[in-house]
């Protein structure tokens, strides 16, 4: 048989709760990517090379090597020492969806500081001046001015970060999750079908996407009117 | 140093840096190859390199890697007997990688090399046209020479990429560096030591690969004056 539909149509449920575990993995770590992604962005603007300096190192450590060895570190190489096995947070990493959200949200956080440090950087200069003659204290100006600019014309860039990062949920099924990739491999094993079982994967993951640009593009018409080309 | 286990890794990152180069190879041929489909004024040829694009960049690699890997073999070994040859059928899976890695990252590039074309003055490829080129002489010898220089930034950043995605082929069974490093932690207990040193190995590749490529796009844009704002 060229494709055995059945077979798809009998593991739809293991694929719609993967698209959950994938959809959870996604959230989870692009929130914790950002929250931390903001910190490290003002680093990376800052003229003082004390404060610069560590934001750079790790966007550059983390931007430069692959996200299975950032896991592998984290899921298999924490357990190598004494300390961490007896230490309180041992359960939280011995645990496989703790462990892959917080290898995908240090992953995430790197690229998105880039993204935003590059952001806070085009800063038009007549918004900060208008912002200091206003009298602004520095905090006031990143709270009021900068980080509200610069986190909407982000927008285009991190709309591509978060696909990148739905394709990096891919991962979580390397431990032992099953989410997308993971029912398909789930599906590989028991049908040993692995060209149904990993183009169904790919579809429902070309769905996310298409979905996912779908969304940032309304977002970006509601949040980036002001730069879109003038209509007449 | 590292039990013996040094000259393993080494050989993997040799391995590994061997895959790289030859899937980007691929790469690069089908991105040029896609690039110039879906510039092509013929609806369905841009049609089709439109599809690759899309489809193949709307997919996670893993998931390409083991449908092209697992399913690929299923496919050659379901075709095969079809042809009067019996015996199973074992993908080398270095074969594989560097298959899949280029037809992915080709769509990515496709998508670079198209941009770099559009940002290539019309009258450059019209001049040429009126000395009577073929269509494609003007392709290599006027289109291509250019788009070099305005492509470079994203094959750089495609390159690096790819490198990093060289890790996912250790799941499908090749022997390279992320593989070795981390049976030898399983061997020898100590998982965090050795995916380190493949992680510190990655850093550098990625590293080594950044200063090259500079130093590229320094010597392909002589001919073009920096504009200070």
């Amino acid at each position: 048989m060229l494709f055995d539909y059945n077979v798809v149509i009998d593991s739809l449920p293991l694929y719609f709760g993967g698209v959950l575990v994938t959809l959870k993995l996604l959230v989870i770590s692009l929130a914790l990517g950002l929250v931390a992604a903001v910190p490290l962005a003002m680093m990376r603007v800052s003229k003082q090379p004390l404060i610069n300096f560590p934001a750079w190192l790790y966007t550059y450590v983390i931007r430069g090597t692959p996200m299975l060895v950032q896991l592998y570190l984290l899921y298999y190489g924490l357990a190598q020492f004494e300390a961490v096995r007896e230490s309180a947070i041992w359960p939280y990493l011995s645990n496989a969806t703790f462990c892959a959200c917080l290898a995908f949200a240090i992953n995430t956080s790197a690229y998105s500081a880039e993204i935003l440090a590059g952001s806070l950087k085009a800063t038009p200069h007549g918004e900060i001046e208008a912002a200091k003659a206003m009298g602004m204290s520095r905090a006031k100006l990143y709270r009021r001015i900068l980080l509200p600019s610069a986190l909407r014309r982000a927008l285009p860039q991190y709309s591509n970060e978060v696909i990148m990062m739905l394709h990096t949920t891919s991962l979580a099924s390397v431990v032992t999750l099953i989410d997308i990739t993971g029912a398909a491999k789930t599906v590989n094993s028991q049908y040993y079908l692995p060209f149904e079982a990993y183009i169904t994967a790919g579809l429902f993951y070309l769905v996310l996407t298409f979905v996912l640009v779908r969304l940032f593009k309304l977002g970006e018409r509601r949040w980036l009117a002001y730069l879109a080309p003038r209509k007449h | 140093m590292f039990n013996g286990y040094g000259s393993t890794i080494l050989d993997g990152a040799w391995l590994t840096v061997q895959l790289a180069l030859f899937s980007m190879a691929v790469a690069i041929g089908l991105g040029l190859l896609g690039a110039a489909f879906r510039l092509s004024p013929l609806k369905w040829l841009a049609l089709m390199g439109e599809t690759y694009a899309t489809v193949i960049r709307g997919i996670p690699d893993l998931v390409l890697i083991l449908l092209i890997f697992y399913g690929g073999q299923d496919l050659v070994n379901r075709i095969a007997p079809l042809v009067g040859y019996e015996d199973y059928i074992d993908i080398n899976p270095f074969v594989a990688g560097v298959g899949t890695l280029g037809f992915i990252y080709g769509a990515y590039l496709s998508e670079t090399f198209r941009g770099a074309f559009m940002a290539i003055p019309k009258g450059q490829g019209e001049a040429g046209m009126a000395y009577g080129m073929s269509p494609l002489r003007v392709f290599f010898r006027i289109l291509v020479p250019q788009m070099v220089r305005l492509a470079i930034p994203g094959v750089t950043n495609n390159w690096l990429v790819l490198v990093k995605a060289t890790a996912l082929i250790s799941l499908v069974g090749l022997q390279d560096m992320m593989a070795r490093a981390k049976s030898a932690g399983d061997a020898t207990r100590e998982p965090f030591t050795y995916i380190l040193l493949a992680a510190a190995i990655y850093l550098a590749l990625t590293s080594v690969s950044l200063l090259a490529l500079r130093y590229l796009e320094r010597r392909y844009s002589v001919g073009v004056k920096a504009m200070e704002i």
